[in-house]
């Protein structure tokens, strides 16, 4: 065929023009330091945050968005100086739409702005693709919400989170389920995802450690409504307690059709569930089942309450879930900067590993494989439309706690759970 | 004036270095996550080629092409990471998942040879979601795909010894890993290219087109319809197994979410936006579904800022609008597509004329 | 026992739901030959539209059935305008182009419709409010809710009266022309696009039915609630043979037993190996089993292959 050159050269050049059009925003100025200055110099400091703004888990995302902001809001409100400078914060916030390839795709536009650290992703798939990327660019990150152990067992120096792991929630669970519960026969379901399917199979191992017996183990989506096929099927093996690995957005509906098909066994399943939207979405139905949260009771917690008013008075929005993790993790890593008194990425990295930060959800310290240690995990049940506060295990797997911790303050419930048998061994698991 | 043979080789001249400056210029000028996006659009390129033989071509309307993609990706990913110690080279892989996503194509054509039309995309669609699904659950009782956590860190490709997801200094330059791979990808892109030309002028392609056009005279004349399809299912495959093997490498971590409907819808969009057949309206679909998005994510805020002075709509749910309004915008303007064949635009226009 | 029969009625609930949802699809194919991808986008609106509808009146006092009701009366509207602005604007034009041409614009409407609806109604999940009676019979030992059976009746009445208006009216006879052959039915006087135009309209009233009902039995709405619904539905039209009513409803149901028994008893049945986890599969399965044997659908036509 005829070599059409000047077609191609055509479209070349248009190609060449549209790359051109596409620059639409400016290259960021990176952080600048005017020659001795007689005021005090101002430096903008860029956070990047990325989350499923669209799709089906948009309201997770924006959650966790809106939490970060916070954190980046009062932190400009102190007007901190670091490094000699006068600091403002800016959020950078991404929508990778739970796809591993724009998760990729928008950590390398956050790195080539230039940002001092990223807070994010919200999904595990796409948080450990991106984790090379951060990885490489020697900028630190802080996940509010991945869960998926091989974040941070790949190595990287610069990965880090603030929520308890799959492993972690999923041996709590198991625990309490069948100790504290006393659950004998135990039904469980998981969503197919990455977290769902992590945080069931840990359960079903600590489950079956501590005596349970698995009737059943069925599956569903992360879009699906209808379970009725599945939970019929549950039904027949007569479960004493039935374990859900999943969001709130099935956990809801299932407790609904649970009680529709008149099963009486609870429900118990990990912080996906553990959300108030849970409470709209299964209405009477929600009454009774039980749900664990990484982190201490947030109302107990010192700046919890306020936290949760300040949230609502901002967004107009109630908490979905992650939020208050993702102003944790903004927050240790301005924490994390004011201790080395630098912003820069490479100095305050150093800093990271020796974090002892008073958050909103749990007092934060890292392990060294990026992991929050001595991860304490609180149980909660569905009492009058609310989430009650029942237990909270500072990681340890035999109840080291004396009975129910209702009304105690959060803190004393860390303090509580004393040296000898408890934590720090039993979080290592990896 | 020059003979035509002297001007081919200018153009290829032209367009060789032109390619070969492009990372540098885009990367220098708008930084490298628009090469990253670049180096996407190229594995989309090479998936809409694929599927432009299938749906193209041979007008067979296939809705689950995405599956090959998946099939080539899991592949290399299987073969060369730590999930089964393995750590095969890529020359060997690559070609291996091209050959085990064509058996894909054939073993998922095969049912298909008795449907028409739009019984044909359910079943295909059907075929991609279960693929998607098997990937998905296949971790128990043995465990062969991890499930849903996916397969991480995955072998970079390697070529000749030199990992490409590191900077590579040559020359008194350096390279970033985005850079390496645009090269790598823009050389397989390339090579398919030509397959494709040269299918198409083959008898093969020639009966393709036959079948698309009616398959009932196609028969008449003596074209076996039934191995024709199967190679047409076959072939596309193959691309998509390439494409899917590069992906795997580049990524260095498959999970299933990668490989959902809306992917292999989003492939089909690309072949029949660009106008179907047609292979440079092909290879433009391809470049400029994948380069939209990307670009209304970098440019929704300051356009809606030039436009109304603030920000009025979440730039998120802004882009995935105009993106859908433009599907819908160029289909009206353009319903053969931007740059069909010539024989299609004769075909549309005498119809409009009746 | 009883669990086979919960199974079975879990299956007729489900299948009546896709069939409801699968009856406009196949309407609309029938005349246009158009697989309309934005029909499950429609079926969304209609949900989320009754929803704020009810959300208003859920304090109001007035019986709940009476609230989902007014709910549905302003959902149809809505709905139908909706199904006609989108004929117009993105099928109409390309009326006479290559056949994937309104394929590409119906996601582009699908897409759009997705992105309107997180603009207007946010990105959250509603929750619809329980107002309705959640009384039930019990067959068998079995469990049906009053809802459930609401829907089942519903969809077969709705398809009674659908077969009575194709087959038993002018406008059915115009419809049936149409479908036919286009030009000819224009040149005997009907007016095609008035016919089409009806077509989505009732189309769409159908989905606004659907919609309602689907948020009623679930309690839960959501702006991303169409595509799978959407898609479901088409796998039952086409299983039943598309362009078919009877063939829609016949598609639906059986979507609907094959999840349900598929889900509940394959994994017995295989030890463990394919359970639950598939049950999406199994449905495709079944679909392409059938459509090797019978390439039209269970009720499809023969077409036969013009030249």
């Amino acid at each position: 065929m005829r070599f059409p050159v000047k077609t191609i050269s055509l479209a070349v050049a248009s190609a060449f023009i549209v790359f051109g059009c596409g620059k639409e925003a400016p290259p960021p100025p990176k952080a600048e330091q005017p020659a001795a200055p007689p005021a005090k110099p101002t430096v903008t400091v860029k956070i990047g945050h990325s989350s499923p703004l669209t799709g089906p888990q948009a309201h997770l995302g924006k959650d966790n968005e809106n939490g970060a902001r916070l954190a980046i809001e009062e932190a400009n409100a102190k007007k901190l100086e670091i490094g000699g400078a006068m600091v403002t914060f800016e959020l950078l916030g991404e929508d990778d739409q739970a796809d591993p390839k724009q998760g990729t795709t928008v950590a390398q536009k956050l790195i080539d702005a230039k940002v001092n650290g990223v807070v994010g992703h919200l999904n595990s798939g796409t948080t450990i693709p991106a984790s090379k990327l951060y990885a490489d660019a020697g900028i630190p990150q802080i996940s509010p919400s991945a869960t998926n152990p091989k974040y941070t067992q790949q190595g990287f120096k610069t990965a880090y989170r603030v929520m308890a792991n799959d492993e972690q929630q999923g041996k709590v669970l198991g625990d309490y389920a069948t100790k504290q519960l006393a659950g004998k026969k135990i039904a469980i379901v998981d969503d197919r995802t990455a977290y769902g399917q992590g945080v069931a199979d840990e359960f079903e191992k600590a489950a079956k450690a501590g005596g349970g017996a698995i009737v059943a183990r069925e599956f569903t989506n992360d879009k699906a409504t209808d379970f009725a096929a599945i939970l019929t099927k549950i039904k027949s093996k007569k479960p004493d307690l039935i374990m859900y690995g999943g969001m709130d957005a099935q956990a809801g509906p299932m407790a609904q059709q649970l009680k529709k098909l008149g099963v009486k066994s609870r429900m118990i399943f990990a912080d996906g569930g553990c959300t108030t939207e849970f409470h709209k979405l299964a209405g009477d139905a929600g009454e009774g089942h039980y749900c664990s949260l990484p982190g201490l009771p947030l109302e107990k917690m010192p700046g919890g309450k306020a936290f949760i008013d300040k949230y609502k008075a901002t967004f107009n929005l109630d908490i979905q879930l992650y939020a208050p993790y993702a102003y944790d993790a903004a927050s240790v890593m301005i924490d994390a900067m004011k201790r080395a008194n630098s912003v820069e990425p490479a100095k305050y990295l150093a800093e990271l590993p020796k974090t002892a930060f008073d958050g909103v959800t749990a007092k934060i310290a890292f392990d060294e494989r990026g992991d929050v240690k001595d991860a304490a995990i609180t149980l909660y049940q569905a009492k009058g439309g609310k989430w009650e506060a029942l237990e909270s295990i500072g990681g340890a797997p035999a109840p080291a706690q004396p009975a129910a911790m209702e009304g105690v303050s959060g803190m004393s419930g860390m303090g509580a759970a004393p040296a000898p048998a408890a934590p720090a061994a039993s979080t290592e698991k990896k | 004036m020059k003979s035509d043979k002297q001007k081919a080789l200018l153009g290829m001249v032209l367009i060789g270095v032109a390619l070969a400056l492009l990372p540098f210029l885009i990367g220098k000028g708008l930084g490298n996550s628009w090469v990253r996006v670049l180096d996407f659009a190229l594995l989309y390129v090479m998936l809409a080629l694929g599927l432009n033989i299938v749906v193209g071509f041979a007008g067979l309307l296939d809705l689950g092409y995405i599956a090959f993609y998946a099939v080539g990706a899991y592949l290399y990913a299987l073969l060369a990471s730590p999930h089964f110690g393995l750590h095969w080279p890529v020359w060997a892989v690559l070609p291996l998942g091209a050959l085990v996503a064509g058996l894909f194509g054939v073993l998922l054509g095969a049912p298909t040879l008795r449907l028409r039309g739009d019984y044909l995309a359910i079943v295909t669609l059907g075929f991609g979601e279960i693929v998607r699904i098997f990937i998905n659950n296949l971790n128990a009782p043995i465990n062969i795909t991890n499930g849903p956590q996916g397969i991480s860190q995955i072998d970079p490709v390697r070529i000749a010894g030199v990992p490409l997801s590191k900077t590579f200094e040559a020359f008194g330059l350096s390279f970033p890993s985005v850079y390496l791979y645009y090269y790598l990808f823009l050389a397989l892109t390339l090579l398919i290219v030509f397959v494709s030309i040269r299918l198409e002028d083959s008898r093969i392609g020639r009966a393709w087109v036959a079948i698309r056009e009616d398959e009932i005279a196609a028969k008449a004349c003596g074209i076996d319809t039934r191995n024709v399809k199967l190679l047409a299912f076959a072939m596309g495959a193959t691309f998509g197994g390439v494409a899917g093997g590069l992906f795997a490498g580049f990524q260095e971590f498959v999970s299933p979410e990668s490989f959902g409907l809306m992917e292999s819808i989003m492939v089909l969009c690309m072949v029949v936006l660009g106008g179907m057949g047609h292979i440079p309206g092909v290879i433009l679909g391809g470049l400029l579904l994948a380069i939209l998005p990307e670009a209304l994510r970098h440019g929704a805020v300051p356009m809606q800022r030039a436009l109304f002075g603030q920000v009025l709509l979440d730039p998120e749910s802004l882009r995935m609008l105009l993106f859908g309004l433009a599907l819908i915008a160029v289909m009206l303007y353009r319903p053969a597509g931007l740059w069909p064949e010539a024989r299609r635009k004769r075909e549309f226009l005498a119809e409009k004329a009746k | 026992m009883d669990t086979f029969i919960q199974q079975i009625i879990n299956g007729l609930v489900l299948g009546s739901i896709y069939a409801l949802v699968a009856l406009g699809y196949t309407m609309v194919y029938g005349i246009l030959g158009l697989i309309n991808f934005a029909h499950g986008e429609v079926v969304m609106i209609g949900a989320l539209t009754a929803l704020t509808v009810i959300k208003l009146l859920a304090d109001s006092g007035l019986p709940g059935t009476v609230v989902v009701l007014i709910g549905l009366l302003a959902a149809v509207p809505v709905c139908m305008a909706l199904g006609f602005t989108i004929e117009r604007i993105a099928y109409r034009p390309l009326r006479n182009a290559p056949r994937l041409a309104p394929l590409i614009t119906a996601i582009g409407v699908s897409i759009v419709l997705q992105q309107l609806a997180m603009i207007f109604w946010g990105r959250n999940y509603h929750a619809f409010p329980p107002i309705l009676p959640a009384t039930g019979r019990d067959i068998g030992g079995a469990h049906i809710t009053d809802v459930q059976i609401a829907i089942v009746l519903l969809a077969v009445a709705i398809m009674a009266g659908l077969m009575l208006l194709v087959n038993r009216t002018r406008l059915g006879r115009a419809m049936r022309a149409t479908a036919e052959n286009p030009q000819i039915a224009g040149l005997m006087g009907v007016n095609i696009n008035i016919i089409i135009s009806a077509t989505f309209l009732i189309g769409s009233a159908l989905a606004a039915v659907a919609g309602v009902m689907v948020s009623a039995n679930y309690s839960i709405a959501h702006y991303h609630m169409g595509f799978i619904l959407g898609l479901k539905a088409f796998t039952a039209a086409v299983l039943g043979g598309i362009g078919n009513l009877p063939g829609a409803m016949l598609g639906g149901v059986l979507l609907g037993l094959i999840e349900s028994l598929g889900a509940g008893y394959i994994g017995d049945l295989t030890g463990g190996f394919l359970g639950s986890h598939y049950q999406d599969v199994f449905a495709f399965f079944v679909l392409i089993l059938v459509l090797v044997f019978r390439p039209s659908g269970l009720m499809g036509e023969k077409v036969s292959e013009r030249a």
